[in-house]
């Protein structure tokens, strides 16, 4: 059983715009790709060519359909490892190798330490924990580790690969941990929330939710128009004023 | 009770090690989007593919193909080396030969043809870019028998576009993006303009714009927008007609943007042999009614007062009226109110009523300023830009129907009556775009095909009337696929769905050789795929040769089309090749800048593999084609690389406009300069002009803009170009269908042409709907997930773990109805065929629709999966049921196409959903038989672990 540390110095995390989000999956691929060759590669693929293809996915994006009176509406919603303050795939770790990082809040699995048992992944109720058959070992987002702080990017790509990605902008990465950086202000301004928050996980990551939609008139404008006085003649008689070219 | 605290991991996490140890810029290939990415190699391997920030297309974003690129540089199915068919066709088996003998084989058959009767060369690009070239190709071939993949995809759009506006979507034109308050989308897939789109549509709702969609799915773009309008396919025509409807009839029309603009005060002859046509004074000036001074008056003339009522009677005693007066006359009419047209749209008539009084609001009480000042056509200094901030964006939706043309010139009439077109806020020209309505007329009239001869201009083009179709002295059609013949007169893009089933029917004529490039024509590129397939390996009974004696083909991939080819030609990835993003192609400027792009190979092929344009370069060399030989008869170009830089296509214009003349000091024109591939390297492989503020607005009457785009050679001169709300080119044809003026149409044909080209927009059924009845009582529809492009999708290993089959959706009402739950095996049954899928029940779809992902379903034994992968097994393919001909009338059957432009009509397919018989197979139908695997090719792996290589090497040092 692992421990977590009692506060982390920095909450990093990201935040997810549901409204802006049209799941499109780049955020999915571009975190395949990246950590591929990554912290924690290779993400294994089994049977690529087959009839099961399945691999190791630190992020995938899930479509629902939600009914209500205004009409539903199609959500997409992008989930991976949310890096809980209360993160039970750490303290269920047997090894050590689920731990959560003091200075930034980031959980990682330390692969050496890592005896593939899964408690991690039955504890973590996001279903964010991916276990790679071919190594042996479980896998997870890395909140791009190798990318945030690396020296040899510049400094605005030192940026997770999803959010660095996202072609509506609908992610975005900062210290949820100072309630002045911009995530922490997105949050507070759109109403951003927790996912199952009565199991007091207290996830880092938060979503924004869609804001209301269908039939919202635009602001200011009648609901029809009115017909043009003199409508009724024939052959516009009632355009009456001189057009110059 | 915990044990052990982790302090700190076993090993220091490597935090910044370098992502590779070399990068190159180039451009994407992984869709039509042609985004820009960084590719960052590690000891000559591809480690990771980034967009790239400085690019203006994608500015530093990329979408899950793009991300997904290093599957399709690696798959299995990418062909290795030139293959040559020894068994039946479709069969095979095939053998690898020598690029020498694969060479002369082709030059052999296309010697002959060239030397006999060039039409016989039938060549047809798919997903091409390189059309600036391949159309070149096929003009210095002397064929007219050329097209790419428009006239399946989108010339409804372009034409709709090009005759009303000059300009179009997708490539053409852009919403504005900064400053719209309203953005109407209708029929847009989630793919085309796939990042820029997304891109904007995040800014357009951050600004709290008002995003609606009209799309009978709302997935994708659909399901963020703040208004979702499950419209029923095909009707969207009929429904813009009702928003002008509302808007004539409250006078909500910006009547100056009208008369300054557009040619809606122009006087259209009532009556007589000119009947519709302009009136024009003897220089050819349209004439307008200035109510001032109560006469006629030049309508090109500034300052004039134009009248858009009334009637004037003319000095010949003629009548005419302006064509506004038409145009209003037929709209107002109450055929076309809300209430009149809420059953046929699946709209109700309160909703289309409040979105056009939302137009209404937006376009005349939040009209939107720039301080930027600009000089119109007639030198009027403008202190204030003024826009109307309504953007409108439509694609496939519209264009995919037999409708679709008049859809999207009603679509453009609608913007027009808004003022909304190149102004702030409102649908924006790409340069080159606004050009001449419409640019460039078609080569290749019957008596410019000779034997040994090249055609006077490109082959595609925009006819302005019965004397620009390509027709024999009987009237009937000169090219393969009957473009710019008097059934599809306006094909600006060919007809690609036509040209195996026409040429297997020898009508109009057979051919000798099918030269295909990335043309997936035997599954997903086709109509009626199974008879298509037919088509391809019937033999001449006299002859005992196929119908279609030779097929060449080029494709990168074990498409579905490789096994019918005779030759293949096996060409490399995008990773590994030059290509040019040409002005003189499908340009990606933007509204704001002209721009264009290249592609550098960034790894080397490991395979015996060739670009395409470079093969075709040495072909022409070859066969001694014009452009392509020097005066000593040796190879012009050494490769494609070579003719990109240093052909011209008139003098100082070539294909890239980045750093030409000498020392590269010259933009957009100037003399081949030699350095200039290693400039656009330097510049991220791209070049991008930003036009200065005074011309991003208004630039079909901004005089400084028009001078400019002449001196660039983007216009013919910098006269206004006038906006066409009536179009006097599609009047023309009807003339000649009613059998007035000196070419006269076939009377065949002349009850359909009197039909549908109306000079105005009007609405039809969908011809399908029209002729098949309420036996089949649903629309059937496709669109490509944002994910996958086309066929290529499939074989691309991550890509497949997100779609690997697809269901075909229902609503969840008219499933009930039917009996129909999720994963039940159904069939879907048009007039032509039936074919097998799973069902999968939603609630977010127009009732009246059904539709699936395009191009999932693959055909055993292609793109290198395994035969029981689920691509084959429960995926399947729409097309099957898809008929390439119209049902038979009066003893003729027309190509199931839109009647004005020939565009391929895959969105007016009826159906009807019968729950299948339970059977053991679970699988798909038709199951066609597993194509063979070709010579060579390597095995497809278990197990990928792509990405270790880079792992172990950082553990090593």
């Amino acid at each position: 059983m692992t421990t977590l540390p009692a506060a982390t110095d920095k909450k990093l995390g990201l935040v997810i715009d549901l409204d802006t989000c049209v799941g499109c999956h780049a955020c999915a691929v571009n975190c395949k790709q990246w950590n591929s060759g990554g912290e924690m590669a290779p993400l294994t693929d089994q049977d690529p060519y087959g009839s099961e293809p399945s691999g190791v996915w630190f992020n995938r994006v899930h479509t629902y359909e939600v009914e209500a009176e205004d009409g539903g509406r199609t959500v997409h919603f992008p989930r991976s490892c949310l890096h809980c303050e209360n993160a039970a795939c750490v303290t269920v770790c047997p090894t050590g190798a689920s731990y959560k990082r003091t200075e930034d809040g980031i959980v990682l699995i330390d692969e050496a330490l890592c005896i593939g048992c899964k408690l991690c992944s039955w504890a973590c109720p996001y279903g964010a924990r991916e276990y790679d058959g071919h190594s042996g070992t479980m896998k997870k987002c890395t909140l791009c580790i190798d990318r945030i702080y690396n020296e040899t990017l510049s400094e605005d790509e030192r940026v997770p690969a999803c959010v660095s990605t996202c072609p509506s902008s609908a992610r975005h990465f900062g210290d949820l941990g100072d309630p002045t950086s911009k995530v922490s202000k997105l949050v507070e301004e759109r109403g951003g929330y927790d996912l199952m928050p009565e199991s007091n996980y207290r996830p880092t990551n938060k979503y924004l939710p869609p804001r209301p939609r269908n039939a919202v008139p635009r602001s200011g404008a009648p609901t029809e128009l009115p017909p043009a006085p003199g409508s009724d003649q024939p052959f516009l008689g009632w355009l009456d004023r001189l057009l110059s070219r | 009770m915990y044990g052990s605290k982790q302090v700190s991991p076993s090993r220091p996490i490597e935090l910044s090690t370098p992502v590779g140890d070399e990068t190159k810029t180039t451009t994407c290939y992984m869709c039509a989007c042609r985004c820009g990415i960084k590719v960052h190699l590690q000891d000559g391997q591809v480690r990771y593919i980034e967009g790239n920030r400085d690019h203006p297309v994608n500015r530093g974003v990329l979408c899950a193909k793009g991300a997904a690129g290093i599957m399709q540089h690696t798959s299995p199915a990418r062909l290795r080396k030139p293959l040559k068919r020894v068994g039946p066709r479709g069969e095979g088996p095939f053998v690898e030969i020598e690029w020498e003998e694969a060479l002369a084989t082709a030059t052999g058959w296309l010697q002959r043809i060239r030397s006999t009767d060039p039409r016989k060369l039938a060549f047809f690009t798919g997903r091409d870019q390189s059309q600036a070239m391949t159309g070149w190709w096929a003009r210095e071939f002397g064929t007219p028998n050329y097209a790419a993949h428009g006239g399946f995809c989108s010339v409804n759009m372009a034409a709709g576009g090009f005759y009303s506006i000059g300009g179009s979507f997708w490539e053409f034109g852009e919403p504005d993006w900064e400053h719209a308050k309203y953005l109407l989308m209708l029929g847009v897939a989630e793919d085309h303009s796939s990042n820029p789109i997304k891109i904007g549509l995040g800014k357009l709702k951050g600004r709290g714009a008002k995003f609606v969609s009209v799309n009978p799915i709302r997935t994708g773009y659909s399901a963020i927008a703040d208004e979702w309008v499950g419209i029923r396919p095909g009707t969207d025509g009929l429904w813009i007609m009702s928003l002008i409807h509302e808007l004539l009839k409250a006078g909500a029309i910006d009547f100056d943007y009208l008369v300054r603009y557009t040619n809606a005060p122009w006087l259209v002859y009532h009556g007589g042999d000119e009947d519709g046509l302009f009136v024009r004074d003897a220089k050819g000036r349209p004439q307008a009614w200035d109510a001032k001074i109560g006469a006629i008056a030049d309508a090109l003339a500034p300052d004039i007062t134009p009248s858009l009522t009334g009637e004037a009677k003319l000095a010949d005693g003629r009548r005419a009226v302006p064509a506004f007066r038409l145009l209003a006359e037929r709209f107002v009419d109450a055929r076309y109110a809300p209430d009149a047209i809420a059953e046929t749209t699946g709209v109700s008539a309160a909703t289309t009523k409040r979105i056009a009084a939302e137009l209404a609001h937006v376009a005349f009480s939040e009209a939107i300023t720039l301080d930027v000042p600009w000089t119109d056509w007639a030198g009027r200094r403008h202190e204030k830009t003024v826009g109307r901030p309504i953007s409108i964006h439509a694609m496939r939706g519209i264009s995919a129907h037999s409708n679709g043309f008049h859809t999207c010139f009603a679509i453009h009439v609608l913007q027009m009556l808004l003022g909304a077109i190149d102004c702030p806020g409102g649908f924006r020209y790409r340069p080159p775009f606004p050009k001449a309505i419409p640019a460039g007329r078609p080569a290749g009239k019957f008596r410019d095909i000779a034997p040994g001869k090249a055609l006077s201009g490109m082959p595609l083009g925009f006819p302005m009337g019965p004397e620009d179709l390509l027709v024999t002295p009987e009237g009937d059609a000169v090219r393969i696929d009957k473009a710019f013949s008097w059934e599809y007169p306006l094909a600006g893009h060919g007809l690609l769905h036509m040209v195996i089933s026409n040429a297997y029917r020898g009508d109009p004529y057979p051919i000798d050789t099918l030269m295909m490039f990335m043309a997936n024509m035997t599954w997903n590129s086709a109509m009626n795929t199974g008879g298509t397939v037919d088509m391809l390996t019937e033999r001449d009974p006299a002859t005992g040769e196929y119908k279609i004696p030779h097929i060449i083909y080029a494709d990168a991939y074990l498409s579905e089309m490789v096994a019918y080819a005779d030759l293949i030609l096996p060409d490399t990835t995008y990773l590994e090749r030059h290509d040019c993003i040409s002005i003189l192609d499908r340009p990606i400027s933007e509204a704001d800048a002209v721009q264009d792009a290249i592609r550098q190979p960034v790894v080397a092929p490991d395979r015996d593999v060739r670009p395409f344009q470079s093969v075709l370069l040495d072909l022409g060399a070859r066969l001694g084609l014009p452009g392509m030989v020097t005066a000593e008869g040796t190879p012009r170009y050494a490769d494609y690389a070579d003719y990109i830089v240093n052909h011209e296509r008139s003098p100082g214009i070539g294909l890239l406009m980045g750093w030409r003349g000498k020392g590269g000091a010259s933009h957009i024109s100037g003399a081949p300069n030699p350095e200039q591939l290693d400039r656009y390297i330097e510049n991220g492989c791209f070049f991008r002009y930003k036009l200065p503020p005074e011309h991003q607005y208004f630039r079909m009457a901004n005089k400084g803009y028009l001078e400019w785009a002449t001196s660039v050679g983007f216009a013919p001169n910098p006269d206004q170009i006038i906006l066409q709300i009536y179009s006097e080119p599609l009047q023309r044809f009807r003339l000649a269908a009613s059998g007035i003026g000196p070419i006269q149409a076939p009377k065949a044909h002349r009850a359909r042409i009197k039909t549908y080209f109306d000079p105005l927009p009007f609405w039809y059924p969908p011809f399908e709907e029209a002729t098949v009845g309420k036996e089949f009582p649903f629309h059937a529809v496709t669109q490509r997930p944002m994910h996958m492009y086309q066929s290529w999708g499939s074989q691309n290993a991550w890509l497949r773990q997100i779609t690997s089959s697809n269901q075909i959706y229902i609503h969840k009402d008219r499933a009930a109805e039917l009996g129909i739950a999720d994963n039940d095996w159904v069939w879907i049954i048009s007039h032509h065929s039936r074919v097998k899928a799973q069902a999968a029940l939603t609630s977010g779809q127009n009732a009246d629709t059904v539709w699936t992902w395009n191009a999932i379903g693959k055909r055993r034994g292609a793109w290198r999966l395994d035969a029981d992968a689920p691509e084959s097994t429960r995926g399947f393919l729409l097309n099957h049921v898809i008929s390439e001909l119209l049902p038979d009338r009066g003893g003729y059957r027309y190509a199931n196409a839109d009647p004005v432009t020939g565009q391929a009509a895959w969105f007016d397919l009826r159906v009807r959903i019968e729950k299948a018989e339970p059977d053991d197979a679970q699988q798909t139908e038709p199951a066609m038989a597993e194509l063979p695997s070709m010579p060579g090719m390597r095995a497809a792996p278990k197990i990928l672990t792509y990405g270790q290589q880079f792992r172990d090497r950082r553990t090593k040092s």
